[in-house]
């Protein structure tokens, strides 16, 4: 592990709110490249710029602001939006409950600010330094969740702003930043887990791709991920030595 | 620029579904102290999530048997590659877009 992030991540213990930016830096590209993709999705979904502000204000959630997109501009009644999006979400959950044993120590305040602004990437960010570390700052996180959510707002706003001049901007690729940056946070997850670990998640994956395959054919893709999620960390506690 | 009270309500909706689930963990697991096995349990979860998220993306579902996505899978092979090779956030994700951007140019 020779990268600038590793070493970075790795030399600096103490809890320090720009250790937080510095660490939330890599990842920001991709925030800035798919909340431009979503601003030019939202312009062309009939949504004011007004409205993409406040909705990556209000939902500051990737995944779940693309399908409010979508279902919008098919004209969906606003139950199947806000239950959609509570599906979407849901993994949320799992994400908070995994990284908030570690931040117990702080006030209930301050845990309802961590939580609040948990998303996909910093909470993949936040596990890859739990796993090196072995412990997490609420300085730190509070340093890569305002990072992280300001960046988010800015470029789905500048999104949207392009989006009013620049029409078929979302063909440049920008929307694959989210698979591009899940990728990169998988395998940085796994280049921390060790040597001995290394194969049985391997299994795992292969595992779920497995399974995913079989779940795609009944569940929407957002209920199985969650639905095989739990089951193959299920399947990892039980057949760890 | 103006927003409809509908819209906004919409969207205050969303917003309240998203927030509960994000927060309520913070707050159960201060009253609750989380069982050995469940902790174990959790040390899962961010690569299950991140790999489930990936091969989701991979598949593609909306005929009557589920095939690979081949545009992203095409895009997610370089992209793997580089993501092992520099454990870099921002490479990988310039590469990613870019290849995507070079296959949508030709397919």
């Amino acid at each position: 592990m020779s990268t600038h992030l590793n070493v970075n991540a790795s030399t600096i213990t103490t809890d320090s709110f720009s250790q937080g930016i510095k660490d939330c830096i890599p990842t920001l590209l991709g925030y800035v490249s798919i909340g431009i993709a979503f601003g030019v999705i939202g312009i062309t979904s009939n949504l004011s710029v007004l409205e993409i502000f406040l909705l990556s204000v209000l939902v500051y959630a990737g995944s779940a602001q693309f399908i409010f997109c979508g279902l919008y501009v098919a004209g969906a009644p606003f139950s199947v939006i806000i239950i959609t999006t509570f599906i979407v979400n849901l993994r949320h959950f799992l994400m908070s409950l995994t990284v908030a044993p570690h931040l117990t120590r702080y006030s209930p305040l301050r845990n309802i600010g961590f939580g609040t602004l948990l998303t996909d990437e910093t909470f993949g960010v936040a596990t890859t330094k739990v796993m090196k570390d072995k412990q997490l700052g609420g300085n730190w996180m509070d340093g890569l969740n305002l990072t992280a959510y300001l960046a988010w707002i800015a470029s789905c706003t500048i999104g949207g702003i392009i989006g009013k001049w620049l029409p078929n901007a979302e063909d440049w690729g920008l929307d694959f930043a989210l698979l591009a940056m899940f990728s990169a946070l998988l395998v940085l997850s796994l280049s921390s887990v060790g040597k001995s670990k290394l194969m049985h998640y391997l299994k795992l994956i292969a595992l779920m791709a497995i399974l995913l395959y079989v779940l795609l054919y009944f569940l929407p893709g957002h209920l199985a991920v969650l639905i095989a999620t739990m089951i193959v960390a299920t399947i990892g506690v039980a057949t760890e030595k | 620029m103006s927003i409809s009270l509908e819209m906004l309500l919409l969207m205050l909706g969303c917003a309240l579904v998203t927030w509960v689930p994000r927060v309520t963990p913070f707050i159960l697991v201060r009253n609750i102290q989380l069982p050995d096995v469940v902790l174990r349990w959790l040390a899962y979860i961010p690569v299950c999530i991140l790999s489930a998220l990936v091969l989701e993306a991979l598949f593609h579902a909306e005929g009557n048997i589920v095939t690979f996505d081949w545009l992203n899978l095409a895009a997610f092979v370089p992209t793997l590659i580089i993501a092992i090779w520099t454990k870099s956030l921002s490479k990988t994700v310039i590469v990613g877009v870019i290849t995507m951007a070079i296959l949508r140019f030709f397919f």
